[in-house]
């Protein structure tokens, strides 16, 4: 979905996240803006900062007293068209500030402290064993869309609590809010006052209210903040939230990992044969692919480092730009899948650190583990099909692979 | 006769719960019901928990650990 804007000519006064360069291979254009122009800026989608070193980041990422995350995914829709009123946004926490977010996040963070997470593994190896045997007897096949798009999907539905086989309305609705972003803000509103996802949800809570049972759904119907319960906004907002930042995200982290074992030999034969590296290993893996680029929203009208920032004005938040700086991470762009030294921010810094951490890890190690037990011998069969999603999530949507012996 | 030891300290206003350390050393961190970490005991360790518990906080994308090392 990208190609609808103009070409960029000069990435530190015109950068586009959907052009098409970007989004095939990002790391040269933010190695080039640290070193030269930490702080970028476009006039594209009504005014968009980009700070790209990693003390940049963490200095947006810690600042809400500047920086609001009322609106997140970097579009041309002006943020007030569709936004419930700060400090809750359409889907908390994560579009929420402070003091209201510390609640909205309180609530939620049980659901997805590590030993909860961790009980939900033999259902994830379920699911990637059922996806790998659907793969068995073929040599090449698309990893991308035969493996790694159906897992976190059907994790986050079976969390939920919704019928597996409606997986196909989230991954729809999905790429409308992530991919198609470069959509005149007209369209962009149509698509989402059309959507299917409003009536859909509805039913789901409709049915839980009358039979609860034991899945989040169920739990958020329940929740309460300050002795009341969530207004049904919020308990959709939160169902949108889990879906948007819990599918592609993880998708795309379980995919940049195999792009990279099916094109790094020795790192996938090392792999095999020592289980040991496994913990670093994909610790490695999220700090030199990390998928997310978040978004913030300008307060009021401030100086940065010298940059007059506007109200309403967007900043994109790299975290795979923070990832790659070479003065924190030494040698940032090798892949070491030994590396000791790892503080890396892929699950972004401060107070919005992806609640679903814990489990996008867990997810990311047992589906490549899965993988590697089924398929150690592999290789990308079409280096050049490999197609990458663009926007603020990046992860391979076309893998081709080929299984070797 | 004194040891090297080492005194482990979680800053919880600094901490965001990534469980970075709690997956590194189990044995010097633990996590409570939100996910955010804690010291086991008082958080004073020797020896191999000692480097284990430092390279959790070299792994702390927060910079919310310290590890310091005394004669004890």
């Amino acid at each position: 979905m990208t190609g609808r804007q103009a070409p960029v000519g000069d990435w530190t006064t015109d950068f586009d996240h959907t052009d098409p360069t970007w989004v095939r291979d990002p790391y040269p254009i933010w190695a080039e803006l640290r070193a030269q122009c930490p702080v970028a800026h476009s006039e594209r989608y009504g005014g968009t900062w980009l700070p790209t070193t990693h003390e940049l980041v963490s200095e947006v990422a810690y600042d809400t007293e500047h920086f609001t995350s009322r609106a997140v995914v970097v579009d041309n829709l002006r943020p007030t068209e569709l936004d419930l009123p700060a400090p809750i946004g359409l889907a908390p926490p994560i579009t929420s500030d402070p003091p209201f977010h510390a609640m909205a996040r309180r609530m939620l963070l049980p659901a997805f402290a590590p030993k909860k997470i961790s009980s939900l593994e033999p259902m994830v190896r379920k699911l990637c064993g059922e996806l790998l045997d659907a793969t068995a007897g073929r040599s090449v096949f698309d990893a991308a869309v035969e493996y790694t798009q159906h897992i976190p999907v059907g994790v986050i539905v079976g969390m939920l609590g919704f019928p597996l086989e409606d997986a196909d309305i989230f991954r729809r609705f999905i790429t409308q809010v992530l991919e198609k972003v470069d959509l005149p803000s007209e369209e962009r509103l149509d698509m989402f006052m059309q959507g299917e996802i409003e009536a859909y949800l509805n039913d789901q809570i409709e049915a839980h209210r009358a039979q609860p049972r034991d899945d989040l759904t169920s739990f958020l119907l329940e929740a309460e903040i300050d002795g009341n319960k969530l207004a049904i906004e919020h308990v959709r907002g939160t169902m949108i939230l889990l879906m948007v930042a819990g599918i592609d995200t993880t998708w795309s982290a379980i995919g940049a990992a195999l792009w990279h074992l099916g094109s790094h030999p020795d790192d996938r034969r090392r792999l095999a044969s020592d289980a040991s590296l496994w913990p670093t290993a994909i610790e490695e893996f999220l700090r030199a692919y990390a998928p997310v680029t978040m978004g913030r929203l300008v307060i009021e009208d401030f100086d940065f480092h010298g940059h007059r920032m506007r109200k309403d004005d967007w900043v994109l938040l790299p975290f795979p730009s923070a990832n790659r700086d070479e003065t924190v991470f030494r040698d940032a762009d090798k892949i070491l899948i030994d590396r000791q030294e790892n503080r890396h921010a892929a699950f972004g810094l401060g107070i919005h650190r992806c609640l679903g951490s814990n489990l996008a890890r867990m997810e990311l190690t047992v589906a490549l583990k899965e993988w590697m037990a089924r398929y150690p011998d592999f290789e990308l069969s079409d280096p050049e099909a490999v197609s990458w999603s663009g926007g603020q999530v990046r992860g391979p949507r076309n893998l081709p692979v080929r299984v070797l012996n | 006769m004194t040891a090297v030891k080492f005194k482990v300290t979680v800053d919880p206003d600094r901490c965001q719960g990534h469980n970075r350390c709690f997956a590194i050393a189990p044995e010097v961190f633990d996590v409570d019901d939100l996910g955010n970490a804690f010291v086991v005991g008082d958080g004073t360790v020797d020896g191999a928990l000692g480097a284990k518990a430092q390279n959790a906080a070299a792994n702390c994308p927060e910079y919310a650990i310290t590890v310091t090392e005394f004669q004890g």
